[in-house]
């Protein structure tokens, strides 16, 4: 249950962008585990994780005050930026081909800020976890806790950023591109993610381990057999929560109104004045931030990290893809029903039939579905499409 | 007369070009198995993707089954052809064609022959793995055909993923000795029916190394073999082409409704296209099982090698051939490169004597700049090279003043290489058409997107 609604999580990324822009990105499992390892980070910044000095966190920690030059200093760019953008551009378009003509400053700005506001969160952990006696901050404890949400924040909002700066840089110049460029851009950028996070200066390539920020010692409650661990309920509980406020943004808001009908038609939509631009950037955040999420609930299951570029990962990302696959690829409810699905199917299978063969269940039942019902199990049923 | 004419390279391959790399020339004679290998992985793939516009992304599998099916072959073959105490000292030098330690193998006298019974083994497990990829290739691609577009795509990941697991997870890690392939001839077979559950043997067939991969291989694939299998896989893709058949092909890629309306039955178009591709990835597979140096895993024949082959297809141009080969020399050459990159402007190998791996670059980057060359733009052209191996310089300078060690960065470079490529050159290097295409730009060449005309191409 915890495992499938996390696979839900990650699914729904995959479903949203699918959806909208009609290609498979292959980067998505890697925002997810860019997601355990930046809770990871957070939490070494924040002080959870001190045997490991060479962790990026611990050295961000050392290096607190030069971050907050160095994020003025970007600000101050920004506003450099943004005089250029009102008073130098107008002046030079037209005379050099192919300059930018997007509003660079604004993005700029948009960025900076945000990078700001997501790395001041840890900040703020940390001076919680200063500020909160030590009884608090033991395992389990409330003050625990709330350093955990606001990692968690933290985590979603850097992957939304990273996510909204990989639709800008990689995939929003391949819009019109055909398709099969648009995947192998995606298998790049799924690349240059794992290997990036392998360099020293980011993660390394030690697997490392998480420090447990939710309470775990003892399981909650057990029905026969089955231990019930609390982290196993926060998990389903938090992702569920996610995912009903994603669907009530989908099918009530404004902007989910518009994010369908960019699914339905991008060129119908820019032509009743929708923003399409913005709604898929919206989308890319949207879905990297539940991968972070995801990410972050896992490595709270899971306390053991491994490197960004270790198969294990790239195969939790393609269950999930899986699971958006066989639930109807393209809608959302889909994808929680397949999330839970694959799971399920995953885990009673090792369970009873064979343990080594749990991968296979998960392709076959995808080859199941796909040969005898391609547009997935809540496919046909549900037409409305994100 | 093709036939002949490969033959004849290949024999040059490794008669001439192997001697003349010299002492250490063991890095650059497997740069170019790893060449060989990868482009005709790519070459047939571009059959599947190029040719018929069907998206396969598990094209890694076949190569898997072609692969254990050769091994599994020659590595139990060669007790009974042989004999020997352990595989290790009966298998691995085979004749001289197969060999690619040309001279020690001359001194010490272990190989006189030019073709012994083993190499006939080897080659006779070659097609026998392509064979059997080929089956596997029209059981897997008679159902998914029917799909299209993005769902084909991830049915053949899946089908990929799931051969993978089940080699690795339903065969057993110890291999059998060869007593007890002596004593039981008919091991396999035998034991499938004596199933007795407490001591059930895995047959012959499943005893292939599971998680822990096929390890003591003999190394039978030389320059000889692989160019040979890459040479006829480069005829017949050209062939295809331009044959009745291809057009079929060609014609479902452009549109499928159409050419169905053509009375064209494009599932079994479909099949025989993907059946084809299996077999030349099976043989690939093989080829690269009995490569020095490797290790036969399934592990790495999942969809990240399925990836790398589809990078060189697209990357190459969507439907040439030529440019999925010529990819297939830059995706084997770039990561390589960077790895330690040599000066482009002075180049010197690692003794300051000359080195044929600055040059190749060299060549690479020549051919390349002339595949793109558009007479319209010499200027630009020449800037863009110039500009390219300054860069390169600059970066080397960089790293050594910084004190970087590039290889640490090489992957990342090389996915940053990946998707400006997509970025910048949307079709490929060569799109449609082949290298000896280009002398006539004007020419139309019909497009994946149906417009024709000059440039279209780019």
């Amino acid at each position: 249950m915890a495992v499938g609604s996390l696979y839900a999580l990650i699914a729904l990324g995959y479903t949203m962008v699918y959806g909208i822009l009609k290609f498979i990105n292959f980067a998505h499992s890697d925002i997810f585990v860019l997601g355990a390892w930046i809770s990871f980070s957070a939490a070494a910044c924040v002080g959870f994780v001190d045997v490991d000095t060479s962790v990026a966190g611990v050295q961000l920690a050392r290096v607190a005050p030069w971050v907050f030059w160095l994020l003025r200093a970007v600000a101050a760019a920004a506003v450099v930026m943004a005089l250029y953008e009102r008073v130098l551009r107008p002046r030079l378009v037209g005379r050099f081909s192919g300059w930018p003509a997007t509003d660079v400053s604004r993005t700029l700005a948009l960025v900076t800020v945000w990078g700001a506001v997501s790395l001041g969160l840890v900040f703020v952990a940390r001076r919680l976890v200063g500020a909160v006696p030590g009884a608090a901050m033991e395992t389990g404890g409330p003050g625990r806790m709330l350093a955990g949400g606001v990692i968690l924040l933290a985590a979603m909002m850097t992957c939304g950023l990273v996510g909204f700066c990989l639709e800008r840089l990689a995939y929003k110049p391949l819009r019109k591109a055909p398709r099969l460029n648009v995947l192998i851009t995606a298998i790049g950028v799924s690349l240059l993610l794992q290997n990036l996070g392998q360099a020293n200066w980011m993660f390394g390539t030690r697997p490392q381990g998480m420090p447990k920020l939710l309470p775990n010692s003892e399981p909650l409650f057990s029905i026969g057999d089955v231990k019930v661990w609390p982290v196993d309920v926060m998990a389903a509980v938090t992702a569920v929560g996610l995912m009903v406020g994603l669907d009530i943004m989908v099918y009530k808001t404004k902007l989910g109104r518009a994010m369908r009908a960019v699914s339905f038609s991008e060129r119908n939509a820019a032509l009743m004045g929708i923003p399409v631009d913005k709604v898929i950037s919206f989308t890319f955040v949207l879905g990297a931030s539940l991968a972070a999420a995801a990410g972050f609930l896992y490595s709270q299951k899971y306390a053991g990290l491994n490197q960004t570029g270790a198969a294990g990962w790239v195969l939790l990302g393609l269950k999930a893809f899986v699971a958006a696959v066989v639930g109807g690829i393209g809608n959302i409810r889909g994808a929680m029903l397949g999330g839970l699905l694959i799971a399920g199917l995953e885990f009673f299978g090792a369970q009873y039939i064979s343990t080594e063969l749990r991968d296979v269940y998960v392709f076959a039942a995808l080859i199941v579905v796909l040969l005898f019902r391609p547009s997935g199990i809540l496919g046909r049923s549900v037409v409305e499409k994100v | 007369m093709p036939l002949l004419g490969v033959v004849g390279i290949a024999l040059l391959m490794q008669f001439v070009l192997k001697p003349m790399l010299g002492e250490g020339g063991s890095f650059y004679a497997k740069l170019l198995l790893d060449i060989g290998i990868n482009a005709m992985l790519a070459v047939s793939l571009t059959m599947v993707n190029g040719f018929t516009g069907q998206f396969s992304i598990g094209h890694a599998a076949f190569m898997a089954v072609g692969a254990y099916t050769a091994a599994v072959l020659t590595y139990y073959g060669s007790a009974y052809l042989v004999g020997g105490e352990t595989f290790a000292d009966a298998g691995v030098q085979g004749g001289l064609v197969s060999t690619m330690l040309t001279e020690r193998v001359r001194d010490d006298g272990l190989a006189t022959a030019w073709i012994t019974a083993r190499d006939l083994l080897f080659a006779g497990s070659l097609v026998a793995g392509g064979l059997v990829a080929a089956v596997f290739g029209w059981v897997v691609g008679l159902p998914s055909l029917r799909l299209k577009g993005d769902y084909l795509a991830i049915v053949t990941l899946g089908f990929g993923e799931v051969v993978r697991v089940i080699i690795q997870s339903q065969t057993a890690d110890v291999l059998y000795t060869v007593e007890e392939i002596k004593e039981a001839p008919v091991l396999g077979v035998a034991q499938m029916f004596a199933l007795k559950t407490d001591e059930w043997v895995a047959p012959l067939w499943l005893r292939a190394g599971g998680s822990l991969g096929f390890s003591g291989l003999p190394f039978y694939t030389s320059l000889f073999w692989v160019f040979l299998w890459c040479g006829l896989t480069l005829v017949v893709a050209y062939r295809l082409k331009n044959s009745t058949y291809g057009r079929a092909f060609l014609s479902i890629r452009e549109d499928e409704i159409a050419s169905e309306a053509m009375g064209v039955n494009t599932t079994r178009y479909k099949v025989r296209a993907f059946v084809l591709a299996a077999f030349f990835a099976g043989v690939a597979g093989g080829l690269f099982a009995h490569t020095s140096g490797v290790q036969l895993n399934a592990g790495e024949l999942g969809f990240v090698k399925s990836f790398d082959i589809i990078i060189m297809v697209v990357l190459g141009g969507l439907g040439s051939i030529s440019g999925a080969a010529l990819a297939a020399v830059i995706v084997t050459l770039l990561p390589e490169a960077l790895r330690d990159p040599p000066s482009l402007l002075f180049p010197t190998g690692p003794n300051g004597g000359a080195s044929f791996f600055p040059w190749s670059l060299i060549v690479l980057g020549l051919v390349v700049a002339g595949v793109c060359w558009r007479a319209e733009r010499k200027v630009r052209a020449v800037l863009l090279l110039l500009g390219t191996v300054l860069a390169w310089e600059a970066l080397r300078y960089g790293a050594r003043k910084a004190q970087v060690d590039l290889s640490d960065y090489r992957n990342v470079m090389y996915a940053l290489a990946l998707i400006l490529m997509m970025i910048l050159r949307p079709r490929g290097l060569l799109g449609v058409g082949e290298i000896w295409d280009r002398k006539r730009p004007h020419r139309s060449v019909p497009t994946a997107t149906g417009k024709t005309g000059p440039g279209a191409t780019l």
